[in-house]
């Protein structure tokens, strides 16, 4: 594992780039989280329509790792219902435990097909004091969703 | 030429795996005499203090004391008395805040405190401030990253009873003028006190020269054991403070109500000391001064300066902190345009160069900079040009990797 691994060229493009960056007009759901260590801190606002997140935006700063996975979290779930979030999460979850190669359920020949970006954060695991930068997104969004524990970890 | 102390590397066994260590500021690596110190002591002489009438207790009791005198004659404090063992420069600050400032401060009475603090010099001021209904006021930084003494000056008042201020800055390197600083407190009465956790370890210091009033520091940032501490204040000043904290070996008498003190120093040392500590602090001590405190501070002044000067090269690469050498020691502050000061030390872990990212314990003054982290690489005597060059290498890569200035 090296650290161009870690840094793949899509992390760094949605580092630069944040996707769905900025704030709604009108959130039906807020959260924030803050990482006291490291003071990496992020916001999420949704819109639903039904059961499906149809709007998101983020906000935030930090390290590359938090923004990008943050960012890559965004179109990841946009236009997905709560359940399909909480596999989505379940698999993030996964792919950032050391052990959980076997339960990563991705598909090696199709690269991006399951997790789609996200799956660059595969080498995040290899750097265990940066899984939680990368983490700091999703809690925010179990938070706002309002079935997470408070994000700040 | 840079002052060759490059020979005390091989004293410290941690550094033998080819680390470029750059974060003594936060704290120190221990050289193999004070780990055998430490050893030796528990090996032959441990016992708890101030307790048993047998013989190993009286070594140990001995052995204690004599760290204590050793701190005493370190620092320039004109009588042992004067210096308390604590665990360390937190447990000093708060004992000084709580114990001083409880019993001193009331409405209408200000602290002054200034924006670069670490937060162990600010927060307990704040906890005090609230408790108390005293205010608490800042002196700032100027542009130029060294405290506005003009403002200070300004902000002194007769309603400031005490100063609290860096005597290093762990985040800039600055070393404030603190006699300067004491003087002009004295003259409205205010009391002074010293974070100098970073100043200590690095920098000769004579407590009765530096004019302040209360004096703190950490044993683990100058070569000697975690977990032990010292305030030195001027006896006049611990005369005015309350113990912090009661329980054993503090108390010359106990009834079911009420309790009187031991004498200073043991009425601020509640409970079982630091022994073991307190005999690696003076193994340090000694370690130290064998090699010349003026030296400490001239080897990391000259790293500091060969840093500055390779550090100007690099892409996107900012010093928060002074680029002159003037009353600064070796803490060097960097930002990269672009790249996060976490994933900064990521890439230099990389290549093996530890430093610390983060806010350094001084949120305010991160906002005040305008930076929500930096990299700090910080030296100490068994620094190298070595590890600036593996420093600069490694910068290199990370502005590469994230293409800064491309």
């Amino acid at each position: 594992m090296s650290l161009e691994d870690l840094y793949r060229e899509v992390i760094l493009d949605h580092y630069r780039s944040p996707r769905n960056k900025g704030h709604l007009d009108s959130p039906a759901a807020v959260a924030q989280g803050v990482n006291p260590l490291c003071g990496d801190e992020i916001t999420i606002e949704l819109g639903f329509d039904g059961d499906r997140v149809s709007e998101i935006a983020v906000d935030g700063q930090g390290c590359s790792i938090s923004q990008a996975s943050a960012s890559m979290m965004t179109e990841a779930i946009k236009g997905k219902s709560r359940a399909e979030i909480e596999t989505l999460t379940r698999r993030f979850r996964d792919m950032m435990s050391l052990d959980g190669e076997a339960d990563l359920e991705l598909d090696p020949e199709r690269p991006g097909a399951v997790l789609g970006d996200l799956e660059a954060l595969q080498g995040v695991r290899k750097y265990p004091v940066r899984i939680k930068c990368a983490s700091l997104g999703w809690n925010v969004l179990l938070e706002a969703l309002g079935n997470g524990q408070r994000a700040s970890s | 030429m840079v002052i060759d102390l490059s020979h005390l590397k091989a004293d410290f066994p941690v550094l033998s795996n080819g680390v470029h260590f750059l974060d003594s500021g936060a704290s120190s690596q221990k050289p193999i005499p004070v780990l055998e110190a430490m050893d030796r002591f528990a090996k032959t002489s441990y016992a708890n203090v101030h307790r048993g009438a047998y013989k190993l207790s009286v070594a140990a009791t001995d052995a204690y004391e004599a760290a204590r005198g050793r701190v005493a004659g370190f620092i320039g404090a004109t009588d042992p008395r004067e210096v308390i063992f604590t665990r360390g420069t937190t447990t000093s600050l708060n004992t000084v805040a709580f114990g001083w400032g409880l019993e001193h401060l009331g409405p209408g009475d200000r602290i002054l405190a200034t924006e670069i603090e670490h937060h162990a010099n600010l927060v307990p001021w704040q906890m005090v401030a609230k408790r108390t209904g005293a205010t608490l006021d800042h002196v700032p930084m100027s542009d130029d990253f060294r405290l506005d003494l003009d403002a200070y000056e300004q902000k002194l008042g007769p309603d400031v009873k005490v100063v609290a201020v860096t005597g290093m800055s762990n985040v800039l390197g600055i070393m404030p003028p603190v006699r300067k600083i004491s003087d002009l407190a004295h003259r409205h009465g205010a009391r002074v006190v010293v974070d100098a956790a970073q100043l200590v370890p690095h920098s000769p210091i004579d407590v009765v020269e530096l004019g302040a009033d209360f004096v703190a520091f950490s044993a683990h940032k100058m070569l000697g054991p975690t977990g032990i501490g010292v305030l030195w204040g001027r006896m006049d000043a611990l005369e005015a403070t309350e113990p912090f904290e009661g329980g054993g070996e503090m108390i010359s008498d106990v009834t079911l109500f009420e309790a009187t003190w031991a004498d200073i120093p043991h009425r601020f040392e509640a409970g079982t000391p630091p022994i073991i500590e307190a005999v690696g602090l003076h193994a340090a001590i000694d370690y130290l001064e064998s090699i010349g405190m003026e030296e400490v501070l001239q080897h990391d002044r000259e790293l500091t300066g060969i840093a500055l000067q390779q550090l100007s090269d690099l892409p996107g690469l900012k010093v928060q902190g002074p680029l002159d050498l003037e009353a600064r020691g070796g803490v060097i502050s960097m930002t990269m345009d672009g790249v996060h000061a976490h994933d900064l030390a990521t890439i230099l872990d990389d290549e093996d160069v530890a430093v610390r990212a983060g806010h350094h314990c001084a949120k305010p003054l991160m906002r005040r900079l305008g930076v929500a982290a930096t990299a700090r690489a910080s030296f100490y005597v068994y620094s190298t040009e070595e590890d600036i060059d593996a420093l600069v290498k490694a910068l290199r890569r990370a502005s590469d990797l994230f293409g800064v200035g491309t």
